[in-house]
């Protein structure tokens, strides 16, 4: 298999115009031939659909939760990034692209990263069109606040609430095209198959979640918009239903899947309080503009800290370390996630973490307190510290935070082309789905950049291209395909309400959880990679043998739901094992403790790794194939990020 | 470990939970017994520990709507002890944590109770009718693309703020729950004031609040009889002033309605 990922030629500033012109069209009297299927209505999703349904064609978009605005984008905090450089600090769309290009460690497509900071403009334009609150200037303008570490001031924001509030404006798009019945929206509704019929994405199969019906629908083209898959370590700062089935199922289908061994571990999460922890809370990163993360310079004072001989406001200011700013003087407490969660890590793993269990920092606002006034960043955090002291019992204006990193964005995702089309034609996928944009490690506010980029103005062109170029025809669900994709779904389903074993499935998803956080976390090593294959093969077959489904599939059933989801899991956990097996090197958010530099930072093998590992699925236990994307830099020079 | 208290007990309680098969079958109160709940819990997790304890004795685990559980997505939705996400003030039954509760305590736990929120199986409820609400005329008539530069739009900071409060509503229907009349008047009134008060929604102003009303009324959700129990009940705080906003759009807008209806 060659991958194609059909850059257009030219100079860089210029190949998404000229795409744009060389694309082909379909007449406006055909859209409405043209049915398209949209999975997943966050950013991505909703945007997409939306769009699509303006354009003309026909939309049917699906989602399992409840409503379309429900989607895991609303819980995005910080921001929205955008090259509108309206504060005048040297903002431009190359410098958005050079940031996100050396923030993803030079693992990233030049092109796309280039588009995406080219339209990062228009979204900005077509949010506030909407109606979206973005905050604002006392003139009436919109504010910006530099974030994550960015050295200009690009993020536009809404209070803490950016993603619900860009995820409002998508579904508004998305509902007056409902209004329209030009989209379809079907929630409750959970995909379980991809059908392909003579070798092209022509529809799948989804279970009614409400009534257990297997349906199966049919289109032109597929687009998957399902997010990441952040939940194979069961505790991360997805929501409970994040899941990667409908992107798994299309893996298996024949879709490459790309870099899955790139996640991103946020540095500014509520620590874990129990083994009953069912998820972790996120603080936004922009309380590292003014917080300042520390830990007990020695091992004796943190350990008299934890068994709580003394309290915090015993340590004396020369026995506190401020690690990040000893460090990284020059980005300090702003360092990007990668670098900030890995020396929260560190710090503990010395012994020196603080709470309970040992692993946790603090993040403290005494210092800005006393220099700005509580009110001051009251106003700037308020809703950030309600959370906090809601979640903890504990007053963070009094007594410093206590954060540690946790699982929140996956990099990797399914392969695409420059058109966002997978190796499958007529299978899309956009958003945190695909693998495009950020490379080893995502910036800050740019995951809604994206996934807005992807819906409102990428896909609406490219998949034109596409449909353009394929017949009206209609295949209906009655075609051997669709028949033989429902029976598999229908079997599975019956195989895993019949094992009636001894254990539950949150059971075994809590157990993955643990390997894929111990081996394939925040630090990886050959050899505890390949114990974590091992334990992970071990697993699945139990879980196959002895998991516990009760119920019947013809009704709301919540654990076979969830067994369907952790089933998936259990497969592609072992691939993120061996992607991050084979990527001898250490990169963003991928860190291999065999490759580093002296002074413990990430050691990047540009000459044998510069490259997107894409996996072929051949088979449940049988070895992946690996497929290699060269990345090619003609813009930007490589070199060794440095934050000191 | 994260709470401040770690000396805290393990609390034993009773809960008194609404269990009903699927929208056809009549439901009823069923008792369980759950033991050493951690004050750190939150309250879903709490339910997470007994449907563990239920599926392990091979019985079908209570059903319940959640899923971002940081109290911004909307979807979790319990009436506890007679009050739409518990007794905490501004707070989704996702952020109520154990330590609101003594050891001992009994604690009553139903769904949203609406003819318009109809019950889809134990105290999962069917809010589509919300969906609809807002495809009735919930958003400002813009296609991609073609859109004037976000700076060319200057809205001043008082108003924008105050359109911001309108626009944090998250959709949960815990008003509708806590109305004696099950009215979606805060609801409603949150994203018909929002788009109201900025200048992208004033030009569909009139037509918008025309339909969005309409279609509450049709899907048989009461009146108001302005108790104000929707807005102390609001775990994202909005406003009873939303409501008067909304009541005054709808009058100045029947007033001169292009709708003869």
């Amino acid at each position: 298999m060659i991958l194609d990922s059909k850059i257009p030629e030219g100079p860089l500033a210029e190949k998404w115009d000229k795409h744009k012109f060389n694309v082909k069209l379909v007449n406006p009297a055909n859209k409405r031939k043209y049915d398209v299927i949209v999975v997943g209505t966050g950013l991505a999703g909703a945007s997409a659909a939306a769009t699509l349904g303006e354009l003309g064609y026909n939309v049917k978009a699906f989602c399992f939760q409840d409503s379309p605005r429900r989607a895991h984008s609303i819980a995005a905090q910080g921001g929205i990034n955008a090259a509108k450089n309206y504060q005048n600090d040297g903002d431009s769309i190359f410098r958005l692209f050079y940031d996100t290009i050396k923030g993803g460690d030079y693992r990233a497509r030049e092109a796309n990263v280039y588009r995406l900071a080219q339209v990062s403009v228009n979204i900005i334009d077509q949010c506030v069109a909407q109606g979206v609150p973005f905050a604002r200037e006392y003139g009436g303008l919109l504010a910006n606040r530099s974030f994550g570490g960015a050295q200009v001031s690009r993020t536009f924001y809404a209070r803490g609430q950016t993603g619900q509030q860009l995820l409002l404006g998508a579904y508004s798009a998305l509902n007056r095209q409902i209004a329209y019945g030009k989209v379809k929206m079907y929630p409750r509704t959970e995909m379980l198959d991809l059908v392909m019929v003579d070798g092209k994405a022509r529809g799948i199969v989804v279970r009614n979640l409400i009534t257990g019906k297997i349906e199966s629908h049919s289109a032109h083209a597929v687009v998957l918009a399902t997010g990441g898959y952040g939940n194979v370590f069961f505790l991360s700062t997805n929501a409970m239903g994040s899941n990667a089935t409908a992107a798994w199922r299309a893996h298996k289908k024949g879709a490459l899947f790309a870099n899955p061994c790139f996640t991103q571990i946020h540095p500014t999460c509520i620590p874990v309080s129990g083994e009953y922890q069912s998820k972790l809370t996120l603080m936004s990163e922009s309380l590292r503009n003014d917080g300042r993360v520390w830990v007990p310079k020695t091992v004796e004072i943190a350990q008299r800290l934890r068994k709580g001989e003394i309290r915090v406001s015993d340590i004396k200011e020369e026995d506190r370390d401020y690690y990040l700013e000893r460090k990284y003087p020059a980005f300090g407490n702003l360092v990007p996630r990668d670098v900030a969660s890995r020396n929260a890590k560190l710090m503990c793993d010395e012994g020196r973490g603080v709470g309970a269990s040992g692993l946790a920092v603090f993040l403290d606002f005494a210092d800005a307190i006393k220099r700005e006034g509580q009110p001051a960043i009251a106003a700037k955090y308020g809703n950030l510290f309600e959370m906090y002291q809601k979640i903890t019992d504990e007053n963070p204006y009094e007594n410093p935070m206590r954060i540690y990193p946790a699982v929140h964005y996956t990099m990797g995702g399914l392969w695409v082309d420059y058109n966002l089309m997978t190796n499958i034609p007529g299978l899309y996928a956009t958003g945190e789905c695909n693998f495009s944009d950020h490379g080893a490690n995502r910036l800050g506010a740019s995951a809604l950049m994206q996934g807005l980029a992807d819906g409102y103005f990428v896909i609406p062109y490219t998949i034109g291209d596409y449909l353009a170029q394929n017949p009206t025809a209609k295949v209906t669900t009655d075609h051997p395909a669709f028949k033989e994709a429902e029976q598999a779904v229908i079997a599975k389903n019956n195989q895993l309400l019949s094992i009636n074993g001894s254990r539950t499935v949150d059971d075994f998803h809590k157990q993955l959880g643990h390997i894929m956080w111990d081996y394939c976390g925040m630090a990886r090593n050959a050899e505890g990679l390949q114990f974590a294959k091992g334990e992970i093969r071990k697993l699945r077959e139990e879980f196959w043998r002895d998991v516990k489904v009760v119920g019947v599939n013809e009704e709301l059933n919540i654990t076979l739901e969830k067994a369907n989801r952790v089933a998936d899991f259990l497969e592609l956990g072992e691939l993120m094992v061996e992607d991050a097996l084979q990527r001898n090197e250490s990169c963003g958010g991928h860190f291999r403790e065999e490759y580093q530099t002296p002074e413990n930072e990430a050691l990047r093998d540009d000459e044998n790794y510069a490259y997107v590992a894409a996996w072929e699925f051949t088979g449940v236990g049988n070895e992946p194939v690996l497929h290699k994307e060269e990345l090619k830099f003609e813009n930007v020079k490589l070199t060794q990020r440095s934050y000191k | 470990m994260a709470g401040s208290n770690p000396n805290a007990k393990p609390m034993d309680l009773t809960l008194k939970v609404w269990r009903q098969k699927n929208r056809e079958s009549a439901g009823s109160m069923v008792t369980y017994p759950v033991k050493g709940i951690s004050p750190d819990m939150s309250f879903l997790e709490m339910l997470d520990v007994l449907n563990e304890d239920l599926l392990r004795g091979g019985q079908d685990p209570i059903a319940f709507d959640h899923d971002c559980r940081e109290g911004i997505c909307g979807m979790c939705s319990l009436y506890i002890n007679g009050r739409p996400h518990g007794p905490e003030r501004g707070t989704t039954t996702c952020q109520l944590h154990m330590r609101h509760f003594n050891d001992g305590d009994t604690i009553t736990i139903e769904p949203w109770r609406a003819a318009a929120f109809p019950v889809h199986k134990d105290l999962v409820v069917d809010r589509s009718a919300f969906d609809r609400i807002q495809q009735a005329g919930g958003y400002v008539s813009v296609n991609t693309g073609g859109v004037p530069d976000a700076n060319a739009i200057p809205i001043g900071k008082s108003i924008a703020d105050k359109a911001f409060d309108a626009a944090t509503c998250i959709g949960c229907g815990a008003c509708v729950a806590a109305c004696k009349n099950a009215s979606a008047m805060l609801f409603v009134s949150a994203k018909v004031s929002q788009m109201a008060m900025l200048p992208q929604g004033k030009v569909e102003a009139k037509t918008r609040v025309e339909n969005m009303v309409a279609q509450m009324d049709v899907e048989g959700f009461g009146a108001c009889s302005n108790t104000g129990a929707c807005a102390a009940e609001c775990p994202v705080g909005i406003s009873l002033e939303n409501i008067a906003i909304m009541n005054r759009e709808y009058l100045s807008a029947k007033a001169t309605s292009e709708h003869v209806a």
